[in-house]
């Protein structure tokens, strides 16, 4: 039941007591007038406002390791997908009063405004997406995003080795810190083994354009590039199209392209949702900047199997990842954290 | 200078200014019709967001693509319906029913969409309509593959095109449309309802919004978006301005569209980041502030376009 109504974009309200009532049900708990002991094994009520549907990349991660959570007993999830941003204030509040202890989501478009929600309610542990860094001042409010720049550098050394033309297409959708900083890192990673690379950005001002998108690829292509960058939906397809290589971002897509998608940087939420968990549970959730546990040492990054690309690519190249993704490990290698906007070269 | 210039020579280049002109096209017609039958429809981006939806979905649940635009232009034509009884009979706000609609459909098919697919992890795709060369036609250098190697879709928007265009000035039922536009008691008089050439014009006109919308979903790409309209609805409101409420001059605004929007992410690439990319983003939407400045002031729009028409009514 809980799971039926918590796909419901419409009523908040109902659909948390219709969630409540199934929990409280499901648990024998007492009458529900009486506040219930925190006993250590309660499983942690967890809510996510996102503001796209739960398929779509980026949310999607959040939303699997949220639900892996939830099948291991630790959490109660709901979620509110399609929450747009003027409604956003509004279910963090809802939440919020309904009890909910750890709230996460992306707060990109609404930084300020989620940051006073969160003062005004102290006891509960806020984890949001942000492009900005925590504030002391809001204790309960802590930050994290895709750092997965250790991923975007092992695909981009990839994409040096296989890239004949030296000129490789990106397509993003708006230069925000996180789309830019994994570009830098895929280019740097290019450029171990193709220095001279030409780099053709692009963005179309939009999250979900795939036919736009496609159009900007379809350019890139038209201008040399043999190797596409997918930042965005809509990238992979062009490159199908026309028969060359893309690398992946974010989530793996090679089973939808068999033989475009070389290789791709995977984002893991779950080193970071199960710290929040464990710091909420162990009551010492503060302000903190969450960006480190997508790191590869963290277990919240990793470029993908090679697939259905296994033994096209050159042996060297895939020796120089190992080494790469040994030393990231070890600590003695740092990928470079660059945010500002990429330029074409 | 001259690779900027060059781009405009390249075949390729034509052929992504058609393509994305398609949905345009569809549209804008769509648009065009209710208009010069003197209905004002803002629904127009959530209906391309339904008809995106049906048509899309119905591939999905394994009907064929012709039968997935039918679906698409039946959804266009349903809310073109609820759209013209509250316009047309009841003569309320054109404005208000129209951002009305917009915003019921558009929810609606989040809603549908997540009732059809509770549990999926990443966006389902289709096959959608491959390009369809027409033998020689398509080997004309540059206009060949830019006409003749498009997708069927593409090729129906030109059908679309020629038919409104004809049905409009060449038949007693577009003549019937047009004067319902522009003095509606004139056609009250000849014995024919207004009601019923205003209702069925905007039906007509959603229909086709639709389809231009499903053109995304399942020719431009194989999968649907919630977002994935993005504004193009309220695009072609413009270019209906534009092309001075005639086919043929809309025709041309969609395709100079399109190209402005093809030349953009071309040039962008040669700039190497000197200019913004902001700049190049906005430029067809700039432009073509520029072409309507300059070609909308002669243009005559339908006398009674907004003006609701009760019978017996003076």
């Amino acid at each position: 039941m809980s799971k039926k109504s918590s796909h419901s974009p419409f009523a908040p309200i109902s659909r948390r007591r219709l969630i409540q009532t199934a929990g409280a049900g499901a648990a024998l708990a007492a009458v529900p007038a009486f506040p219930r002991r925190l006993l250590a094994a309660d499983p942690l009520k967890v809510a996510a406002i996102y503001t796209v549907p739960v398929e779509q990349q980026w949310v999607s991660r959040i939303h699997k390791a949220a639900n892996a959570a939830k099948d291991r007993g630790d959490i109660e999830y709901v979620f509110s997908e399609n929450t747009s941003n003027n409604d956003y204030e509004r279910v963090m509040r809802e939440y919020a009063e309904a009890g909910h202890k750890l709230i996460i989501g992306e707060v990109f478009a609404v930084e300020d405004a989620a940051r006073t929600v969160a003062a005004d309610y102290p006891d509960t542990a806020f984890l949001m997406g942000s492009s900005f860094k925590e504030d002391p001042a809001v204790p309960n409010f802590a930050v994290f995003d895709n750092y997965i720049q250790d991923a975007s550098y092992l695909s981009g050394i990839v994409a040096g080795g296989m890239t004949k033309s030296k000129n490789i297409g990106m397509v993003g959708g708006y230069p925000i810190p996180e789309v830019n900083r994994l570009m830098h890192a895929f280019m740097a990673g290019v450029r171990e083994l193709a220095p001279d690379t030409k780099f053709q950005v692009a963005f179309i001002g939009s999250w979900f354009d795939p036919p736009k998108a496609k159009e900007t690829a379809f350019a890139q292509i038209d201008a040399g590039a043999d190797i596409l960058y997918a930042e965005r939906f809509g990238v992979s397809d062009a490159a199908k199209e026309r028969n060359i290589l893309a690398i992946g971002n974010v989530i793996d897509t090679q089973a939808d392209y068999p033989d475009t998608v070389v290789a791709s940087a995977l984002w893991h939420f779950e080193p970071t949702l199960d710290k929040a968990i464990a710091e909420v549970m162990a009551g010492s959730f503060k302000a903190a900047d969450y960006g480190v546990y997508s790191f590869m040492k963290e277990g919240g990054c990793s470029l993908a199997p090679l697939g259905t690309f296994e033994g096209r690519v050159p042996a060297d190249v895939m020796a120089l990842v190992a080494e790469k993704e040994a030393a990231i490990k070890d600590g003695s290698f740092t990928v470079e954290i660059n945010d500002e906007e990429p330029k074409s070269s | 200078m001259m690779e900027a210039f060059d781009i405009l020579l390249t075949a390729s280049f034509w052929v992504a200014a058609i393509r994305i002109a398609s949905p345009l096209i569809f549209a804008t017609m769509g648009e065009l019709i209710c208009e010069r039958a003197g209905v004002l429809n803002l629904g127009i981006e959530g209906i391309m967001v339904a008809g995106a939806f049906a048509g899309w979905v119905t591939v999905y649940a394994g009907g064929d693509l012709w039968f997935g635009v039918l679906v698409a232009a039946l959804a266009g034509a349903a809310f073109g319906l609820l759209h013209a009884t509250l316009t047309v009979p009841l003569g309320l706000s054109q404005h208000v029913v129209g951002i009305g609609i917009t915003l019921l459909a558009t929810s609606l098919t989040y809603f549908t969409y997540r009732i059809v697919l509770p549990e999926v992890t990443s966006p389902p795709k289709i096959e959608a309509f491959q390009p369809l060369p027409i033998p020689v036609l398509s080997d004309i250098p540059v206009v060949g593959p830019a006409l003749f190697a498009q997708t069927p879709l593409t090729y129906l928007a030109f059908v679309v095109v020629a038919l409104t265009a004809w049905i409009l000035y060449r038949t007693p039922l577009g003549l019937a449309v047009r004067a319902a536009g522009e003095n509606p008691a004139a056609v009250e008089a000849q014995g024919i309802s207004v009601a019923v050439i205003r209702i069925g014009a905007v039906m007509a006109g959603s229909a086709l919004m639709a389809i231009g919308g499903a053109f995304l979903t399942m020719s431009a790409f194989n999968s649907f978006f919630f977002e994935m309209i993005n504004g193009r609805g309220w695009i072609c409101i413009a270019l209906v301005v534009f092309g001075s409420w005639r086919p043929g001059k809309a025709l041309l605004g969609a395709i100079l569209f399109a190209a402005f929007d093809a030349y953009q992410i071309r040039l962008q690439q040669l700039t190497g980041g000197a200019i913004p990319y902001q700049i190049f983003l906005m430029m067809p939407y700039v432009l073509s502030i520029l072409a309507l400045i300059l070609v909308a002031r002669r243009a005559t729009y339908p006398k009674a376009l907004m003006i609701p028409y009760q019978k017996g009514e003076r």
